[in-house]
């Protein structure tokens, strides 16, 4: 029973949406103003929701309706799990289990894959197309995600436990003040970039060449859904980094704040890097993450074992 | 539908148009006018979007397909023409290749003429086109 609560409402599902909702207000507001506009008000994201949950779902001819309305719940679901596990973790320290980390890692892939089946059952040339763009991003970026994430946990000595990793912070210094901590970061904030379909690595969803890419074929509630995943994951992960490169933060209210504060210099940051690149080509991504990034990653986890 | 009017994406679509329309649409959305301030946004595909615009004289080859995107948009949504050529086919008024005006194709809601419409003309019909709608309420 708490644990439905907790998956519903607190910290889970419903608190996360609205966070989650809020973020991407942020994120268009602030794009309105780099390009000196003025941008939309603050319930603007509300609205959409409401508004598309009243629209009319249309399930293409020819598809298999369970795979194709099934597949947006399946991203919905595990974001709001990641998001549960973070914040309980965080809020009660030392509650963790071994190797809630790697479960945060793995929960962290399904929305890709829930959009690679979603684009694969729309059986549209266009969304098959951004479905593979998703599932060759993915191949590139979690090597380099994963190798980056090893520097946090060589620093806590070797422990998978997300409560220890925040802990180990708390006492020693943050991961990303350490020479390796900064290398690691700046690699796991390009992969969040990509895990999260933002410019410059939209390419699953490609508004101008691919119209929407995997979503293409989306509309009304289903399309909500895809919406709203996104927006709690842009939630969710950079919460994630903050725990395990910016030494996370605790239930006490100052070292909240302090959290927070983390957490919205990271969203700034995305958004200004989505803001100032142009779209790479797919080629141009894989690339990108298997050489600088994955070497990146490697001299990084090379000097977190030789203590710097 | 109250949320509709406050949050209408936009999607584009052009019948055969001279292309001057379809660039004071976009001009809607630079940093001068920022459509987003309604909350409105021009989106890829035609399932995502309320608002449909149409540009251009109907030819004989796009009315098939201008019906085929309209009956691709998830209802309820609205239908809005822009220009003198969708309006009443403009300076090619009388040509073999346009047959029918737009609104014997689609059920247009709003006319906004111009060639092209200035984009405060554009927003002006719009305004209008919300407030009718909520009128009908
Ligand atoms: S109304 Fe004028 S500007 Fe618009 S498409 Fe027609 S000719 Fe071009």
């Amino acid at each position: 029973m708490k644990t439905i609560v907790q998956f519903l409402i607190f910290p889970g599902f419903l608190f996360t949406a609205v966070v989650g909702l809020i973020a991407s207000w942020i994120d268009r507001k602030v794009t309105a103003r780099v390009q000196w506009r003025v941008g939309p008000p603050w319930y603007q994201p509300f609205v959409d929701m409401v508004k598309l949950l009243g629209k009319e779902t249309i399930i293409p001819k020819g598809t298999s309706a369970v795979t194709f309305l099934t597949a947006p719940l399946v991203g919905l679901a595990s974001v709001t799990l990641i998001s549960m596990l973070l914040w309980l973790t965080l809020l009660n320290p030392g509650k963790g289990f071994i190797g809630d980390l790697i479960v945060v890692l793995y929960l962290s892939v399904i929305p890709a894959v829930s959009i690679i089946i979603g684009g694969f059952a729309s059986r549209n040339p266009l969304a098959s197309l951004g479905a593979s763009r998703e599932m060759k991003l993915v191949l590139g970026y979690e090597l380099p995600f994963v190798l980056a994430l090893l520097v946090p946990v060589i620093k806590a000595g070797g422990s998978i436990r997300l409560d220890e990793i925040v802990a180990s912070q708390m006492a020693t210094g943050a991961t990303a003040t350490s020479l390796s901590g900064v290398l690691a970061l700046i690699v796991a904030i390009m992969c969040m970039q990509a895990k999260l379909t933002l410019v410059p690595f939209d390419l699953p969803e490609a508004e101008t060449e691919l119209m929407g890419g995997a979503y293409i074929e989306y509309s009304g509630p289903p399309l909500a859904v895809y919406k709203l995943t996104k927006h709690m994951f842009m939630f969710a992960l950079p919460i994630f980094l903050v725990m395990t490169f910016m030494g996370g933060f605790g239930p006490s209210p100052i070292s909240l704040i302090l959290g927070l504060l983390k957490y919205v210099a990271l969203l700034v940051i995305i958004v200004l890097i989505r803001n100032t690149n142009p779209r790479v080509r797919i080629d141009q991504a894989v690339r990108f993450f298997w050489g600088p990034m994955t070497l990146f990653a490697i001299v990084a986890v090379a000097l977190a074992f030789l203590g710097w | 539908m109250k949320a509709l009017l406050k949050s209408p994406w936009v999607f584009h679509l052009s019948t055969g148009s001279c292309n001057n329309c379809d660039i004071e649409i976009l001009d809607c959305l630079t940093p001068r006018f920022d459509i987003e301030r309604f909350g409105m946004l021009l989106v890829g595909s035609a399932r995502h979007a309320d608002v449909l615009l149409v540009t251009g004289i109907m030819t004989r080859q796009s009315a098939p397909a201008a019906k085929r995107v309209y009956e691709q948009m998830a209802k309820p949504c609205v239908v809005v023409a822009i220009g003198s050529c969708s309006l009443g086919q403009g300076i090619f008024k009388g040509s073999y290749n346009a047959p029918i005006p737009v609104d014997e194709v689609l059920p247009v809601d709003a006319y906004i003429p111009g060639c092209p419409p200035k984009p405060e003309a554009m927003i002006a019909g719009v305004v209008k086109l919300i407030q009718k709608l909520q009128g009908a309420k």
